[in-house]
């Protein structure tokens, strides 16, 4: 198949056709990739909604070079042939996405202290690189009240910012769907079908699709901070889903279990719910060992591995020069 | 400069009807087109005419129908909106209602350009008498062969369904029209795939407004060149303006493109001047999502050249000094109007209306809605004056849909040209708190 070639933040590479502005910006990695709230790539149809991927198409193709008229979703937009895009070093993206996590924080409780998110939180990293100091909105927050939607899965409809992953992974891997948005615009919410409640063999990933603390794990829920776990790899035979799990221990004792995420925070495979709420001994799993944690979540924090060697550092090289 | 195409022969006693309106020439084009012209020579005319869509955004109608995917092997759909659902636009309505088979003709040869055999009226579901009309008149158009199989002995066949939306201002986006004419909820898609690649099922489709659809009967039996000639530089034909507002003869008029705005306003024909003799003080002239004029600027451009209903003078000088003509909904404001109070019951519109898929836009609209409360009531600030613009610009470009956008526009233009009010209402809570103040210049010292 015929390659494109596609350059953003003046780094190229060649990807294959189809291949959208965000997943080529993953291959390269680091500061160009845009952030995703709504995103997943393995929910399909999903993307498009935050708006936190915004980038700046400076050049649409070798063919075509004009500039697209305004910013586009990396998420959903595909790469074409010769396409040259700005994330971080257009000004305009910067200010949108600043915009965007002004939005997307005006009603967002910031209660990250009491969140069972914290510390794995999409948001909470996204305003720390890209939020202001201080807040302009002065009105009062939409709440809502808690809306029970089982036993296993707690909702805060609160924090919930309204990327769609959760309807999306309902719709895709559970049979007999029973949620979905209600209302329309700033008063729109998760709910279920007439108090219905979520009970399905792979409705726990509705939990690991949340990007923020809108739904978390009933087992689970003020029982520990996540940076004070030590999540491993572990596996079982499972005649469910494929039984790779990521297993968060303190000492012996297993306190949650998890798809593993990859470094944009997408489990690698789902799970069902007999692996992750009901396999809580460390004997009903086969670790195999400790999961490698990006230095800058604070989830490594503490722990027991030097993920890369420290960087010279030099601060007098700049007045040297 | 009051010229009737769409509006002919609105007067004729019983014109409603298939036989009087055949009577005076309806269904002709039909003939023409589907025995005498090929699908593309119908497109063909069509773009030559320069017909521009008439829902709001101004696309020209013939190119569009050409982009539609003729190679895909999926049937085609035309999808006429009539869902009409901006705030001060009211035209759609009155034609549907006054003389529904100029649509349904207009239908016939644009399902024929496209290769549509089926075709949608998507209607706002509280023009509830209207689907009784539009369905009434379909049968007849049954009954006379024009619709349904082998219309004409021409081998071309269509039917036409008349669909009731639910009544919510983002179905009348053509991509949220789609959706809720599919059984989901209306929100919109994301573009690129247009409608004419991946449309209705998937399929390629055109949506096209009401009132584009009515001309197309008069493009087929009068040619191109004679619609060209009708109307001014690149706006051209008739447009439909509702008008409304503190003005004599509120209503809906057909106007030949290019008239000037201050004979539209003030000439017996159409308004008749502002109610009571009162002063203008400014206009919404395209539907409330375009921005608001003043005075000066609806009657002269910033450069002093009168200013004329058509898309270009409309629009000269941009949003610093130019507005839009969008759907043609002309809300017309007398000195005692409060543009304040009036811009928070915009905002209140559109942040009712959001559909709440997108940050900028869900956010966004409701936190406008609430400073512009605040405002309103006697509890704003100097520094939220500001903060409206800010919010407007960050909701403007950063939404899926262009309803962020008519979200921010109004907001926008209201401060750039109405700042003096909004600070007035920041100055005097006293005045403003809880009473109908109206205008504020009584009360300036
Ligand atoms: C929020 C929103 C509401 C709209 N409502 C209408 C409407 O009520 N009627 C309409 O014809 N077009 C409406 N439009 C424009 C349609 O998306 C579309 O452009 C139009 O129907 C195309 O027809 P035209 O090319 O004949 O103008 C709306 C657009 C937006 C963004
Ligand atoms: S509950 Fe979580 S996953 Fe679902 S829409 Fe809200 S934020 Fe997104
Ligand atoms: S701009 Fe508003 S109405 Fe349009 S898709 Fe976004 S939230 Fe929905
Ligand atoms: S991640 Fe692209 S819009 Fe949400």
């Amino acid at each position: 198949m015929a390659k494109l070639k596609f350059t953003i933040d003046n780094q190229t590479i060649e990807v294959e056709q189809g291949t959208t502005i965000l997943q080529a910006a993953r291959m390269i990695g680091g500061k160009v990739v845009p952030p995703a709230m709504c995103y997943y790539s393995k929910l399909q149809g999903s993307g498009g909604k935050c708006r936190t991927c915004l980038v700046r198409v400076a050049q649409g193709s070798s063919k075509d070079p004009r500039p697209m008229p305004k910013l586009v979703a990396a998420c959903r937009t595909e790469v074409m042939d010769g396409m040259v895009v700005e994330n971080l070093t257009s000004p305009d993206v910067v200010a949108a996405r600043r915009a965007v996590v002004e939005f997307l924080l005006i009603n967002h409780p910031l209660d990250c202290p009491v969140c069972d998110q914290a510390g794995e939180c999409d948001l909470q990293d996204l305003s720390y690189e890209h939020g202001s100091q201080s807040a302009r909105f002065e009105e009062e927050k939409r709440t809502y009240e808690p809306i029970d939607i089982g036993p296993l899965i707690q909702f805060h409809p609160n924090r919930c910012i309204l990327c769609y992953r959760c309807v999306y992974a309902a719709d895709q891997l559970t049979d007999k769907r029973v949620h979905g948005i209600l209302y329309r615009g700033e008063k729109s919410e998760i709910s279920t079908f007439i108090s219905q409640s979520i009970e399905n063999d792979f409705s726990g990933n509705l939990i690991d699709v949340c990007p923020v603390g809108a739904l978390t794990d009933k087992t689970f829920r003020f029982k520990n901070r996540v940076w004070f776990l030590k999540p491993m790899d572990a596996h079982r035979d499972c005649p469910k889903c494929s039984g790779k799990v990521a297993l968060w221990l303190r000492g012996e004792e297993v306190y949650r279990v998890t798809g593993r995420k990859d470094e944009y925070g997408e489990v690698e495979d789902f799970i069902c719910n007999e692996c992750r709420f009901e396999k809580k001994q460390a004997s009903d799993w086969i670790i195999e060992g400790p999961r490698s944690i990006t230095p800058k979540s604070v989830i490594s924090q503490n722990h027991y591995r030097v993920l890369s060697k420290p960087h010279v550092i030099n601060p007098l090289k700049d007045k040297m020069e | 400069m009051e010229r009737k195409i769409i509006l002919e022969h609105i007067d004729v006693k019983g014109i409603r009807s298939i036989e009087v309106y055949r009577s005076m020439g309806g269904y002709d084009s039909v003939a023409k087109a589907l025995k005498s012209m090929t699908p593309d020579e119908v497109t063909e005319q069509v773009i030559n005419s320069g017909l521009r869509g008439r829902g709001g955004a101004g696309f020209p109608t013939g190119r569009k129908w050409s982009f539609i995917d003729k190679k895909s092997n999926n049937p085609r759909y035309l999808i006429c909106n009539a869902d009409e659902s901006e705030p001060g636009t009211f035209k759609d309505r009155y034609l549907m209602e006054h003389i529904p088979h100029r649509l349904i003709e207009g239908m016939i040869s644009a399902s024929y350009a496209l290769g549509a055999n089926t075709a949608y009226i998507y209607v706002r579901g509280e023009f509830k008498y209207i689907i009784g009309i539009l369905n009434q008149s379909i049968k007849e158009a049954y009954q006379q062969g024009f619709l349904g199989k082998n219309i004409l002995d021409s081998g071309f066949d269509l039917d036409i369904y008349v669909h009731p939306g639910a009544g919510a201002y983002i179905c009348g986006e053509e991509t949220a029209l789609i959706e809720s004419l599919e059984g989901k909820r209306g929100t919109p898609r994301l573009k690129p795939p247009f409608p004419a690649i991946k449309g209705l099922y998937d399929c390629p489709t055109v949506v096209n407004n009401v009132e584009t659809l009515a001309n197309i009967g008069w493009i087929v039996n009068n040619g191109a060149e004679s619609y060209a000639q009708i109307g001014i530089g690149n706006s051209k034909g008739t447009k439909l303006i509702s008008a409304c507002g503190n003005i004599n003869k509120p209503g809906v008029y057909e106007i030949e493109m290019g008239l000037p705005v201050e004979t539209f306003i003030y000439n017996e024909k159409f308004c008749g001047g502002i109610k009571n003799g009162k002063d203008l003080k400014a206009v919404i002239p395209g539907g409330s999502s375009v921005p608001i004029l003043p005075k000066e600027l609806i009657l002269k451009t910033a450069d002093g050249k009168k200013r004329l209903l058509s898309y270009e003078s409309l629009s000269e000088g941009g949003f610093q000094t130019g507005s839009m003509l969008g759907s043609g909904g002309f809300i017309v404001y007398n000195e005692n109007a409060c543009i304040v109070r009036n811009t928070y019951n915009l905002s209140r519109f559109y942040h009712h209306e959001s559909c709440g898929q997108c940050s900028p836009c869900r956010e966004g609209t409701s936190w406008m809605e609430a400073v512009l409360h605040r405002i309103e009531h006697g509890h704003g600030k100097q520094k939220d004056i500001d903060l409206l613009v800010e919010i407007a610009s960050r909701i403007e470009g950063n939404t899926i849909c262009p309803l962020g956008d008519a979200a921010a526009w109004p907001v926008a233009a209201a401060i750039r040209h109405f700042r003096h009010e909004f600070e007035f209402h920041v100055e005097h809570p006293e005045i403003v708190k809880n009473i109908r103040h109206g205008s504020l210049a009584k009360y300036a010292k």
